[in-house]
């Protein structure tokens, strides 16, 4: 397995040229964020990746962590990382100052994620899941329960997890049955959660949970759940840990990937019922849930490049170290590294000019975000809003879909080494597998971009977004401004083939959603690639930058305008002439 | 005690130097730069000696172009209390930079000067030695341990035989080795704290010393590549490659 290394000058580069990092660092409320501190900020995540992280993840893979009684350890080293992690204070970084953190933007959080998932997954998901349970305190919780867990939350003292899944509610949380009955000021839980993400470990004394679960009266399906917040440990008035709470992890289970993240089933209420507290009011635990959905669906897309990323780094140090025949064309020279042969160098191309495409896509979405948090202007805040709705579903389903493609090549360009566990390569691949399935599975995304994002306002948000890019001079750099205009009219035409036809038959729209995300991601990415060729163009000509760096961003852009763009043309004709032949046959004889 | 710490600006350890195509030297334009990693290690050492209630200020100081400030930065990061940038845009020796900061020990009268053994980029390994010097001030150069007592500091130095130890009176110049410590990793807040600690810039001018290199460089080049090895098939014929060859027995 090869080390880590964090790809500044990349991320750098996407930050300024297309995820607008002089706007974002202009936002009121931002004015800290100076891009000299953005350097020193990125370089140093890029120490603790590098250096702590990075070097965890082989063992982590190999060791898992473990279930001892009722109990769960993680792989050795694992404590030490999160307590680095944690008084290097990088829990905090893009939460406001008021609860303890550093105000730093999503924008920025998004790229020091980026390390963390490239260095580790199975690290950064702790405390990508704490994010997660940080936003619905911050959101929805009462000054009271804010007080007394989020200091310690926000700083990664303790750890937080989300708790929806139960073994026969997964994409659909309207089937929960855990039970919440009243007594007092607060609840006592009863029921089983499954697939529970860091639901329980040794990295910290407490860990908070946020769980879904219906009150004894509460109305059937969707309407019906209410969120509670059910620490492990009681914690006092005065934030003091009291006795254990009755919520135990009674088995780990045994995955494809990700072995180090302790995924657990976890028994509530087997005596006399977990202490939860309500956040928020009752019946409204779904909704809770959606408003921090679009960061938690981000963060996964987020892994989905990040893995791409620490797979393409390892694939290019072997194929440029590994000798194997002599290159086509060169004559009987001398055997030359793997490298060399082009179909492994378009491996390697295609690896990395998916990877600018992702990068791309991702930092945009956050770009968005903080914009539609601060912008001083309201249209710009609704528009930059539309933007995060509209692409959340695209940046989880392309980005982790690609992710997957991605690892699978870096095995490819190994050879049988790839397929051996030893080189690493395969645990990327492994990996990189969950990022489809949780958080909604790519399938939800697409009935979410379809249904709720497209069809549910009549296409308006989606056709602004198209409008927008079709305003934007991307110029023409090797054909790509005449690329992207003929994507973007495909993009448009499965739109209105999805509000004026295909969206009326709901098994039709629902069958084509997958493909119109897939030409989403396509499009969106090759309209943002071909500003980034622009950009490097441009610094080119004005002398700007390092030259080998910036000719890289045109090569990749342009592979990525012949190669994955022009994909925009068969989704089109898959969506509009292929929706029903996904249904030819019956549901039970296909 | 006040403690004086030097941190240059260096291409970071992890880049690969290229020469500059007029072999004038290494191209430095669109590279990553960082503090040179011996003085990450004095740096280190001084804010441990202020955490242990030694050391009442630790000023960071640096010689160069405007973006010093940064390496400068990385110092308050990791926990010293202000800056000194002495501006300049000319490459300095070891003697101008010493003389810089005799300069600089006039005006702060610090009673501890720690500084990296070396720095990476030219490896000269000079600077502290020639400062204490020009102070007249004892020197401990590639400290190992640090061990303070009444107005004195013994020092372990990591020489070719072993270890030796020495015993200064303060104040001294002393030069970090490698195992001196291990840098800790800067924390994000300490980062965003480092912009609202004070940083001062004097232009070297204004100390009125002569700079002026005493040495020209006339070319720099790579090293010639290393051609391929070859497979011997036995002892005798690489005694006679070893002969004949390569002429090295
Ligand atoms: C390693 C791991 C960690 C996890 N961590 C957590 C966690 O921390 N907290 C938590 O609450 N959950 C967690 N989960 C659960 C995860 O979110 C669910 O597994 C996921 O949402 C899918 O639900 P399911 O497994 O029940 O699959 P199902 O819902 O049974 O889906 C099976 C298949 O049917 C498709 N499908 C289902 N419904 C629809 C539909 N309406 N339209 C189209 N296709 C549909 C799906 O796309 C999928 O292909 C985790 C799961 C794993 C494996």
């Amino acid at each position: 397995m090869t080390s880590y290394h964090a790809p500044i000058p990349e991320m750098m580069f996407v930050l300024k040229e297309l995820a607008d990092l002089d706007g974002v660092s202009g936002l009121p409320g931002n004015e800290e964020a100076t891009p000299d501190l953005i350097a020193a900020v990125l370089d140093e995540a890029a120490k603790v990746a590098q250096e702590v992280l990075a070097p965890l993840n082989q063992v982590g893979d190999q060791q898992g962590s473990r279930l001892v009684e009722d109990r769960v350890t993680t792989p050795d080293g694992w404590q030490d990382a999160y307590r680095t992690f944690i008084e290097g204070g990088w829990n905090s970084l893009a939460f406001a100052e008021q609860y303890g953190g550093q105000n730093l933007p999503w924008l920025i959080a998004t790229a020091v994620q980026e390390m963390w998932h490239a260095a580790n997954m199975s690290f950064g998901l702790c405390p990508m899941l704490t994010q997660g349970a940080v936003e619905a305190l911050i959101l929805h919780g009462s000054p009271e329960l804010k007080d007394r867990f989020l200091p310690k939350m926000v700083s990664g003292e303790w750890t937080g997890t989300m708790n929806l899944t139960e073994p026969q509610a997964g994409s659909d949380l309207s089937a929960v049955r855990m039970k919440a009955m009243p007594e007092g000021d607060h609840y006592r839980l009863f029921g089983q959660k499954i697939f529970i993400t860091y639901g329980d470990h040794d990295l910290t004394e407490n860990i908070i949970h946020m769980v879904l679960a219906r009150l004894p009266d509460a109305p059937e399906g969707t309407r019906g759940m209410s969120l509670f917040l059910v620490p492990k440990v009681l914690v006092d008035e005065h934030g003091g840990l009291s006795q254990r709470n009755d919520v135990r992890c009674v088995s780990l289970e045994h995955k494809l990937g990700i072995h180090a993240s302790p995924t657990c089933v976890l028994a509530y209420g087997d005596n006399e019922g977990a202490v939860g507290y309500l956040i928020g009011e009752e019946n409204r635990g779904l909704m809770y849930m959606f408003t921090m959905m679009n960061l938690a669906r981000h963060a996964v897309g987020v892994e989905g490049l990040a893995i791409a990323e620490r797979a393409y780094q390892q694939a290019r140090s072997y194929a440029r170290e590994r000798v194997q025949g002599r290159p086509i064309g060169v004559g009987a020279g001398d055997r030359a590294s793997i490298c060399h042969h082009p179909d492994v160098q378009r491996m390697l191309m295609a690896m990395r000019a998916n990877i600018d495409a992702m990068r791309a896509l991702v930092y945009l979405w956050a770009s968005a975000l903080d914009k539609a948090n601060k912008h001083p202007d309201r249209e710009e805040r609704e528009r930059h809003s539309q933007l995060v709705e509209v692409l959340t579903p695209v940046v989880k389903g392309w980005c982790t879909e690609t992710g997957n493609e991605i690892a699978s090549l870096g095995i490819q360009v190994h050879g049988g080494m790839g397929y051996i566990e030893e080189t690493g390569a395969a645990q990327h691949f492994r990996d990189a597998r969950i990022t489809t399935i949780y958080e909604g599975t790519t399938g939800i995304q697409a009935n979410d971009l379809v249904g709720r994002k497209v069809l549910r306002d009549q296409g308006n948000a989606a056709r602004a977004l198209i409008a927008w890019m079709r305003a934007t001079d991307v110029g023409d750099v090797a054909g790509l401004g005449r690329a992207v205009a003929s994507s973007l009219t495909h993009l448009s035409d499965a739109t209105d083939w999805l509000l004026d036809g295909g969206g009326k038959n709901p098994r039709l729209a629902a069958s084509a959603s997958d493909d119109y995300l897939r030409l989403w991601g396509v499009v969106t990415a090759g309209w943002l690639l071909a500003k980034s060729a622009s950009a490097a163009e441009r610094s080119l000509t004005d002398g700007d930058g390092d030259v080998e760096f910036l000719n890289g961003k045109i090569a990749s852009a342009r592979y990525f305008g012949t190669h994955v763009l022009p994909h925009s043309a068969a989704l089109l004709r898959a969506i509009t002439e292929g929706a029903e032949a996904s249904l030819a046959l019956h549901p039970e004889l296909v | 005690m006040k403690i004086l710490v030097p941190v240059k600006r260096v291409i970071d350890y992890n880049v690969k130097v290229r020469v500059r195509q007029d072999g004038s030297g290494v191209e430095t334009v669109n590279v990553k730069m960082s503090m040179n990693p011996f003085d990450e290690i004095a740096v280190e050492e001084a804010i441990r000696l202020q955490e242990a209630g030694r050391a009442e200020e630790i000023v960071a100081i640096s010689i160069g172009a405007p973006q010093c400030q940064e390496t400068i930065r990385t110092a308050l990061a990791m926990g010293a209390d202000r800056g000194i940038l002495v501006e300049t845009e000319q490459d300095l020796e070891p003697l101008g930079v010493s003389k810089v900061l005799r300069e600089c020990v006039d005006r702060e009268s610090p009673d501890l000067v720690i500084m990296g053994k070396q720095a990476i980029d030219d490896d000269c390994n000079q600077t502290a030695q020639i400062l204490a010097g020009l102070l007249d001030w004892p020197q401990g150069a590639f400290a190992s341990t640090l061990k303070f007592s009444d107005g004195r500091v013994d020092v372990t130095r990591e020489i070719d035989g072993g270890l030796e130890t020495l015993s200064l009176l303060l104040p001294a110049v002393i030069s970090a080795d490698l195992r001196l410590n291990e840098p800790r990793y800067v924390k994000l807040p300490n980062i965003m704290k480092a912009k609202k600690k004070p940083l001062d810039t004097i232009p070297i001018e204004e100390l009125g010393i002569d700079v002026a290199p005493r040495v020209s460089t006339i070319k720099v080049e790579e090293p010639p590549a290393r051609s391929g090895g070859i497979m011997v098939a036995s002892v005798e014929e690489l005694v006679d490659k070893l002969k004949n060859d390569a002429k090295v027995i």
